[in-house]
């Protein structure tokens, strides 16, 4: 490492993507159009590895002492929600890229849209969740590091939060209970994994600091991508086995029912 | 032509990669075109004569010093340089983690994205729509992908039998290609200190998941896993919340496993949960939401509250044992 890496450090600035995605209990409705669901009447949340990916920052300019962590969010006004959530747990500053439709964007789109509207920032970090629950494209991440032209990696488990002067040590989980350390040149872009660290709750405190923190709105012509993938039908998965259905919607009746079949059915009794 | 990404560590299969051929071949026979597998290597891979076992038309070992231990930056460089060598139509890979880390880059710098965690397709009129699963299981979308080739598309594990990709022979060939700067460096994979519950010779299982709702109510399920004789498992927001320890994850990241009996509380059925357990004799939920994908691979299923079942189910197992 060179001599001079710590100056280089001491403004540590790491944008972190959030999404803001359909709740996981929400009962899913297909839209009119039977391409996504309906959303009008839904509750969002925002998005589960995001969280931690947020978390994660926050940790590190703690470790850090200093440094700036910068929320950004593509979608439509009500994606404010995520925002505020993630200032007031600790964010500096957001960066909200407006998008009513977003909901029809591929992920070389948006990845592309987040790229215009973070380049200039020279973040030393940027990190996103592993994956989105909705879409689950698993990719916008990937695609915005090559478009920045820095190095990513994906299923980010742990951050070695000791060594950061101008690299970064970081866990990466493989299949199967396996695991590799790699080291990064900064800048780069981490795709982080869900139970990372645990999450913290925005204190009173915070949600008051938050109403003094900036979120500036950036609205970008959306470009037209033509290898985009594209949406024809959404629907609910076929059933592929035959389920016996027990209690008929009373839980208790079912359970009287389970029991006997794992006594004379399934004999484990 | 298709190209088929075969996964090894130092020249040994993954073989997931030939669900991936089965894949290769059955799209290759529906559009016609022929396949060629591509193995990313520092040597003339051991693993070229195997692949050239299945029917396809060749097998390209893409060589270069760098390619010895996998670093996405290597792999970036060597597929972009066999895909503008060899123009293929469709590229075709499994879907897993590795794949996820370098295929969606090497798309973007061709200006392409990827199709991922694929379950099924269907070719009509020479196009292809491609089914993924969305919203964690619970709808499927067909999609289909615009612009001009190549496509890349990764299929999820199990969307295809890797036993059914065809034999036949095939000819080796070595490419030589240029591998840039290296932006990352790789330590040795290692497997974190074993696990003190082995879960994969359990004859029954209790897991629970997020439906748990709180790290006190995980008392609850331990009461039934006693009544049962059974152990206690969990899905892994259970795990990643600590309420439970990550040694008792089920799944593609956690342990796999093949009880007699496998009962899931709360657990809504992503495909990264049943991948671990999908293989149980009898599967058996408990779920409050009618639509949870877990009642797909059920053999028994309650509709309703898990703190109205359990206790029920615990006061009956113990009078059923009297
Ligand atoms: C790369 C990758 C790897 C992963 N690896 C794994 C892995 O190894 N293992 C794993 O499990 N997951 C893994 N996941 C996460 C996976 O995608 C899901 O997020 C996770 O399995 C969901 O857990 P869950 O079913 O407990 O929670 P949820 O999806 O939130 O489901 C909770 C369920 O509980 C039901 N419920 C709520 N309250 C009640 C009640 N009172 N009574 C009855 N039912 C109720 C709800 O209807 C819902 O269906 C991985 C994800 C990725 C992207
Ligand atoms: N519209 C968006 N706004 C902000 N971040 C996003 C958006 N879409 C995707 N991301 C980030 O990219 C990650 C992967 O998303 P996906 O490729 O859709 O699975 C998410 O976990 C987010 O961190």
């Amino acid at each position: 490492m060179n001599g001079y890496s710590f100056l280089i450090f001491i403004d540590m600035k790491i944008i972190v993507l959030m999404k803001q995605v359909a709740n996981k209990d929400a009962v899913l409705r297909i839209g009119a159009d039977e391409k996504w669901i309906n959303e009008n009447d839904i509750a969002h949340q925002t998005n589960e590895s995001d969280g931690y990916a947020l978390e994660e920052a926050l940790r590190m300019k703690e470790a850090k002492g200093e440094g700036e962590v910068v929320v950004c969010s593509l979608g439509p006004q009500s994606a404010k929600t995520v925002i505020k959530d993630a200032l007031a747990r600790g964010a500096d500053r957001a960066i909200h890229v407006v998008a009513e439709d977003s909901k029809t964007l591929s992920p070389y789109q948006i990845a592309n849209a987040i790229a215009d509207a973070i380049r200039e920032e020279n973040a030393d970090m940027v990190f996103s969740g592993l994956q989105s629950d909705d879409a689950s494209y698993g990719q916008t991440g990937v695609i915005l590091a090559e478009l920045l032209g820095i190095p990513h990696a994906t299923l980010v488990i742990e951050v070695d939060r000791s060594k950061l002067e101008g690299s970064v040590r970081i866990k990466r989980e493989l299949e199967s209970g396996w695991y590799q350390w790699f080291n990064y040149k900064l800048p780069a872009l981490l795709t982080i994994q869900s139970g990372i660290s645990q999450i913290r709750y925005a204190s009173l405190k915070g949600i008051m600091a938050a109403k003094k923190k900036e979120i500036r709105d950036v609205t970008l012509p959306l470009e037209n991508f033509a290898s985009a993938q594209k949406i024809e039908k959404v629907y609910m998965p076929l059933k592929t086995k035959q389920t016996q259905m027990l209690g008929n919607g009373d839980a208790k009746a079912g359970a009287v029912e389970l029991v006997e079949k794992l006594k004379t059915e399934i004999r484990v009794l | 032509m298709i190209l088929v990404f075969i996964e090894h560590k130092n020249c040994v299969l993954n073989k997931t990669s030939l669900e991936a051929i089965a894949a290769a071949q059955s799209i290759g026979k529906d559009l016609g075109l022929k396949v060629s597998a591509v193995i990313p290597c520092d040597k003339d891979c051991a693993l070229a004569q195997e692949i050239a076992q299945y029917d396809i038309e060749k097998v390209i070992v893409a060589k270069n010093e760098k390619l010895g231990t996998y670093t996405p930056d290597a792999y970036a460089d060597a597929w972009e340089q066999v895909i503008k060598a060899t123009e293929p139509q469709y590229i075709v890979m499994s879907h897993t983690y590795q794949v996820r880390d370098f295929a969606p880059k090497v798309a973007a710098r061709l200006g392409r994205e990827v199709v991922g965690d694929v379950i099924r397709y269907s070719a009509d009129g020479g196009r292809l729509e491609l089914t993924r699963r969305i919203f964690l299981g619970k709808l499927d979308a067909d999609v289909t992908i615009g612009g001009d080739a190549p496509y890349f598309i990764t299929f999820q594990s199990g969307a295809f039998r890797g036993d059914s990709a065809a034999e036949g022979s095939a000819a080796v060939e070595t490419m030589d290609v240029q591998v840039g700067d290296i932006r990352m460096t790789a330590e040795d994979p290692f497997q974190e200190a074993k696990a003190t519950v082995d879960l994969s010779k359990s004859q029954i299982i209790v897991a629970v998941g997020r439906g748990i709702k709180s790290q006190e109510n995980i008392a609850l399920a331990q009461q039934l896993a006693d009544a049962l004789g059974a152990d206690l498992a969990a899905s892994r927001p259970i795990c990643d919340a600590e309420w439970l320890p990550i040694d008792r994850q089920i799944g593609s990241s956690g342990q796999t496993v093949a009880p007699k009996v496998y009962i899931a509380l709360g657990i809504s059925g992503a495909i990264q949960h049943i991948v671990g357990m999908k293989n149980a004799n009898t599967i058996i939920a408990i779920n409050k939401d009618a639509e949870a994908p877990i009642f797909d691979i059920a053999d028994y299923g309650i509709v309703g509250d898990l703190f109205d079942a359990v206790p029920v189910m615990i006061e009956e197992i113990k009078k059923a044992k009297g």
